[in-house]
């Protein structure tokens, strides 16, 4: 017989399911199956009992190969290359919980960090338009009980928050969306006919590139002013439909994913769609919201708001905290070789960051705190796994509406291995011997 | 043999997801992250069948990738490579000023690569820093 664990917190990307349920063997030791989750969560509940995962640190020798070091001495190393570093980058933080990324800053602080998290990647452009102008925004139960006017703009969520559109956003019926799927409208922008398109009312597919240009005619198209015939490839007699669709609701929602903020313009694209939230609430009330793509970015936004004032590229190498996009930010710190080591937690710049930052990773000492083997984990110089947050232990996570969950543990990390809150609160006790506190 | 323009974009995809917890060092990560989705239009003007290798170039640098017909199109002139290492070996890494590498719209050059293997993700990244591709 299995034992049943409910009510539990998918750990994969921002819709953070909170309604899971995963079989384990009595002993309490062994996932058996996952319920209830997407193909990613299951997936990733289920690597986690992997036969071949590595379970004790690794150091990198000087011909390549890989020694297996303990965890005394992994710390020893960590807490020497932090110390001796005059500006290392500290990088990650979304894969974890705020109780480690608490811990992780006061490092941080102690040895004069930039500390800068996958947003810097993702959804960091969302964040300086939102100090540009603001953000009209909702929770996620909001849409779900009252939302009936959908917008993805430059966002796929059949593939990369496969349950969102299912738990929130299109098909639930709620306390005022009681017929589901039939009575909202469904609006997607995107240059690809993506599956999310395929299940649209209405899908603008956009030049790519040109998110600027198509959001500033909708707002021209909101006062039912003149526009060019096409823009950005999209005829103009669409524009004034979906002018129309989006005025004509009770209540309605524009999610943005990469496409925006990965697209030349940058945040200039998220001004704008900001702009069009703030000017449908002359008619209607509208709402913009982030796909944000980790499950816990948005958390640690949120601790190095409380702490430091500043959601990434936080930089505590002065003593006190800076922030600069574009200067504080993780590639062009590496790209400008002004960081002398690398401290990656819960990350994988090696698969993500283009190949011209992970040469200069490569360069640098580099320690990696992953439970995966990973590309960043190939080119660093130290492997530290640790337990799976969400799975082998719980803690804090806030879901892409800031909507902070408390993920739980299902089973035991393998014998020995810390969690990321063990392991830092130990790199810290050491840094504080080593700097003399 | 032709070579084609394309305007390169990036992105996850739900097979990308799935590998990727399942493990990067995997032959499944390869499958699901090294490959370009290519219009069927596109495909003609290559001149190539499908999963063949194709070498993708940009001014930032160049990678060996299968060529498949895309999933989610039809979008004739856009290349579509998954997230990963594949793509960011030719993505545009200038954030200008904005900390936000240019991981969609890179102008990008594809021709077939015959007998050249596509790598796994850690070969790959490997290989790059040490200048070897």
């Amino acid at each position: 017989m299995a034992k049943m664990v409910t009510d539990v917190i998918c750990p994969f990307c921002g819709t953070l399911c909170d309604d899971l349920e995963v079989s384990v063997s009595d002993d309490g030791t062994k996932i058996l199956d996952v319920y209830n989750a997407c193909a990613i969560g299951a997936e990733k509940f289920l690597h986690s009992q992997a036969k071949d995962r590595v379970t004790r640190p690794r150091m990198k020798q000087e011909d390549g190969s890989w020694k297996e070091v303990t965890y005394d001495e992994a710390i020893e190393y960590t807490a020497k290359m932090l110390a001796d570093a005059r500006k290392p980058l500290m990088y990650g933080w979304s894969s974890t919980n705020c109780e480690a990324q608490a811990v992780g800053t006061e490092l941080g602080e102690m040895v004069g960090a930039v500390m800068d998290n996958t947003a810097t990647v993702c959804h960091g452009s969302t964040l300086i338009a939102v100090q540009d102008v603001g953000v009209p925004s909702c929770t996620l139960g909001e849409i779900l009980n009252r939302a009936d006017r959908i917008v993805f703009w430059g966002c796929n969520p059949a593939h990369a928050h496969p349950r969102h559109m299912s738990r929130y956003s299109i098909f639930p019926r709620g306390f005022f969306t009681g017929k589901g799927a039939k009575g909202r409208k469904m609006v997607v922008v995107d240059p690809r006919v993506t599956d999310t398109a395929k299940t649209a009312d209405i899908h603008m597919q956009v030049e790519q590139g040109r998110d600027f240009e198509l959001l500033t005619a909708l707002r021209v198209a909101f006062k039912g002013e003149w526009l060019p015939d096409f823009v950005g490839g999209i005829p103009k007699k669409t524009i004034y439909e979906v002018a129309d669709v989006m005025k004509s609701g009770r209540f309605g929602i524009i999610f943005f994913g990469m496409g925006v903020t990965q697209s030349l313009s940058k945040n200039h694209n998220i001004d704008q769609a900001i702009c069009v939230t703030r000017d449908l609430n002359e008619y209607t009330k509208f709402n913009i919201m982030p796909m944000r793509g980790h499950y816990n970015v948005t958390g640690s936004g949120e601790v190095w708001g409380w702490l430091h004032g500043f959601p990434y590229a936080l930089d505590l190498s002065r003593g006190f905290a800076r922030y600069n996009p574009g200067d504080t930010t993780s590639n062009d710190l590496l790209m400008r070789d002004e960081v002398d080591s690398v401290f990656v937690i819960g990350s994988d710049p090696g698969a993500h960051f283009p190949n011209s930052s992970v040469k200069k990773i490569w360069d640098l000492p580099c320690v990696c705190m992953d439970p995966h083997l990973t590309p960043t984990t190939a080119v660093c110089k130290l492997h530290v796994p640790v337990a799976f947050v969400g799975v082998e232990t719980g803690g804090c996570a806030y879901r892409m509406d800031n909507v902070p969950i408390e993920c739980r543990k299902v089973v035991d990390p393998p014998e020995g291995m810390p969690t990321d809150l063990e392991f830092l609160e130990r790199v810290v006790a050491r840094v504080k011997e080593l700097k003399g506190a | 043999m032709p070579k084609i323009k394309l305007n390169l974009i990036t992105g996850r995809t739900i097979q990308q997801g799935v590998a990727m917890e399942g493990g990067k060092e995997k032959p499944a990560y390869t499958t699901a992250c090294g490959i370009i989705e290519l219009d069927p239009e596109d495909f003609k003007k290559l001149g190539a069948y499908r999963n063949t290798n194709v070498r993708v170039t940009s001014e930032y640098g160049s990678v060996v990738v299968k060529a498949v017909d895309a999933t989610q199109g039809p979008h004739p002139g856009l290349g579509w490579i998954p997230m990963g290492p594949w793509a960011n070996m030719v993505v545009n890494p200038n954030t200008y000023s904005t900390g936000m590498p240019t991981f969609k719209g890179t102008p990008v050059e594809v021709e077939v690569a015959k007998g050249e293997p596509v790598w796994d993700s850690l070969t790959l990244v490997t290989k790059a820093c040490r200048g070897e591709i």
